[in-house]
């Protein structure tokens, strides 16, 4: 309960910025309006008609929450849930490229982390190239991979999963370095001292050992992921995603949609991140670690 | 054990002689000649003690017999066999200075760890674990996790460890150092009495006169620079030995001289 009230305090606060902005920005085109209908606005009328623009410069959180529950909520009361309209159906899209991404960069980052710790040649040689790979901008980058792939015909959803795995293998490579690593000599000595195999100190000493540096990249990796898929879904004109909702949206000066669209992919990704919490928490309580 | 050294001629078999040895590291500050010439034999069943002030090479000289470093000069072997192949043959159990025990792994698993790399079934493991932590006196600390226990619990919980598994060696460096002294003194009793039950050879690093004194059959004093034993000291004191011996005479001559053997090699430097 104590902790509620900072955060209702803090979402409170949010909300009143937010409202006194929309009427900030939105102003003018309020006033354009008046003067070209030729009446007089009253500051409660400027107020309302900043609050309910159809093309506001920054929609008012309720213009924002009305659209997502026309485009979530109220669809699936149609039974409508995945039609091309609902941003269920978008978030799906998004969300599936990036959960592959995710698990494509994860698994990626843990077999070069594992190359890294294990093998000096690949410690040397591989890790500038992994540390080069994250200084190219990914909107420069994310054009040519779609195009590329596009050219040997795959499209869809591998192309926006390859940027979100090249975005959400970084954390994973750096943070499983450390944690492999995370042994004390004393602790590698002493499985030599009980002749252990190279792969009984692997699973029993230095994977275990790495698994809290693993969910804090996980975490990362996970936001890294979702921003991957979005932005692979922007250089294609692609018709799905809440990237595509986001390009459509500014084409049309669709700010509402915009607005719904970039909420929908926060709560994505706090939602998503949130779930590697549970499964960080309940690991390592079971591990006897947290 | 299958070693070609079992029957020796002597009236003790020897299970780690050391003949000469040298180790020097090869440091950015030049040369650290950790061990100059040491030569020692230990006789199956000994309890040996090494002390000596800082850096004269006891962690070194342990770690030597347990094939974690590897000396530059003259020659070691384990029973009858280099360091490295009484390792693979696993003739020894290492007690670290800190317990060193996974903190993801209850006392149980951790003490069957070891048990576990070497191929022990696992009614043979459960065996054992409950076997070495009544030993140890930890019965019923089985399913707590290491944080759960104190700083001396845990050194004990690592003791069980090295014990758990068939190992006639027992090397200990500083088991415990880190502990006060009615705990230690407890552990010291418990630690002879596990010996006398076990037969086990013990090699074991303290910076304690009377730990030193009090444990051992054989005490060797050392002194840095380069590290060398300077005195070996045949301890006079009968197998059974209750705490209060310590206030005994002939308890008193063999620290004596432990404390001029110690005393010597500072004015050495
Ligand atoms: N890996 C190493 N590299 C370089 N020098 C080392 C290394 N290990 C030990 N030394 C040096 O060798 C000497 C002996 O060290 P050692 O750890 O054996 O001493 P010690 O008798 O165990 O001391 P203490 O009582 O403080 O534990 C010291 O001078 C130390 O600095
Ligand atoms: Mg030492």
């Amino acid at each position: 309960m104590r902790s509620i009230v900072p955060v209702l305090t803090v979402v409170g606060v949010i909300f009143a910025l937010w409202y006194a902005a929309a009427i900030w920005l939105n102003a003018a085109w309020a006033y354009d309006k008046a003067k070209r209908a030729d009446v007089a606005l009253s500051t409660s009328e400027l107020v309302a008609d900043t609050w309910s623009q159809e093309k506001p410069r920054l929609p008012a959180p309720h213009q924002v929450g009305a659209e997502i529950w026309k485009t979530t909520g109220a669809m699936v009361a149609k039974g409508r849930a995945f039609s091309k309209r609902s941003l269920i159906y978008h978030s799906w899209i998004t969300l599936s490229a990036t959960l592959l991404g995710f698990a494509l960069g994860t698994g990626l980052g843990i077999l070069l982390a594992v190359g890294i710790v294990y093998n000096t040649v690949m410690d040397r040689s591989v890790m500038p190239w992994v540390i080069t790979s994250q200084t190219i901008p990914i909107l420069a980058l994310a054009p040519m991979i779609i195009v590329v792939l596009n050219a040997v015909g795959i499209s869809g959803l591998l192309p926006k999963a390859m940027i979100s795995m090249y975005l959400s293998f970084f954390p994973v490579v750096v943070g499983m370095v450390k944690g492999l690593r995370s042994p004390e000599v004393m602790q590698l000595d002493q499985m030599r001292t009980w002749n252990a195999s190279a792969s009984q100190t692997f699973w029993r000493l230095r994977l275990p050992a790495s698994m809290p540096y693993l969910f804090a990249s996980l975490k990362v990796g996970m936001a890294a992921s979702l921003v991957g898929a979005i932005v692979g879904e922007l250089p294609t004109g692609a018709v799905a995603g809440l990237g595509a909702r986001l390009l459509a949206g500014s084409y049309y000066g669709q700010t509402i949609q915009i607005w719904s669209a970039l909420i929908m992919a926060a709560a994505l990704a706090a939602v998503l991140v949130a779930i590697i919490g549970v499964i960080q928490r309940v690991t390592l309580s079971r591990m006897g670690m947290a | 054990m299958t070693d070609k050294q079992a029957e020796n001629t002597g009236t003790e078999q020897t299970v780690i002689l050391a003949e000469k040895l040298d180790l020097t590291f090869q440091t950015n500050d030049g040369p650290v000649h950790a061990l100059k010439g040491v030569s020692l034999d230990i006789g199956k069943g000994d309890f040996v003690s090494f002390i000596g002030p800082s850096g004269c090479g006891k962690t070194t000289f342990l770690r030597c017999m347990a094939d974690l470093e590897q000396p530059t000069g003259g020659t070691i072997t384990v029973n009858g066999v280099s360091p490295e192949a009484a390792r693979m043959a696993r003739a020894y159990g290492y007690v670290f200075q800190a317990a060193g025990l996974y903190p993801w792994r209850t006392i149980g698993r951790n003490i069957s760890l070891p048990l576990e790399i070497m191929g022990y079934s696992k009614a043979d493991q459960a065996e054992r674990v409950s076997r070495v932590l009544e030993l140890v006196e930890l019965a019923g600390f089985e399913n707590k996790f290491p944080w759960q226990l104190s700083g001396g619990m845990q050194q004990r919980a690592s003791i069980a460890r090295a014990l758990a598994f068939d190992a006639d060696i027992l090397l200990m460096d500083e088991p415990f150092g880190a502990l006060d002294e009615i705990v230690r003194d407890h552990l010291n009793e418990q630690l002879l009495h596990l010996w006398a039950r076990t037969e086990k050879t013990i090699a074991f690093v303290t910076h304690s006169i009377p730990e030193a004194v009090y444990l051992s059959t054989k005490i060797v004093v050392m002194s840095p620079r380069p590290g060398r034993i300077t005195d070996v000291i045949e301890s006079p004191l009968p197998k059974e030995r209750p705490l209060d011996i310590r206030e005994s005479p002939a308890f008193l001559e063999v620290a004596h001289r432990v404390r001029e053997g110690l005393r010597a090699g500072h004015a050495h430097v």
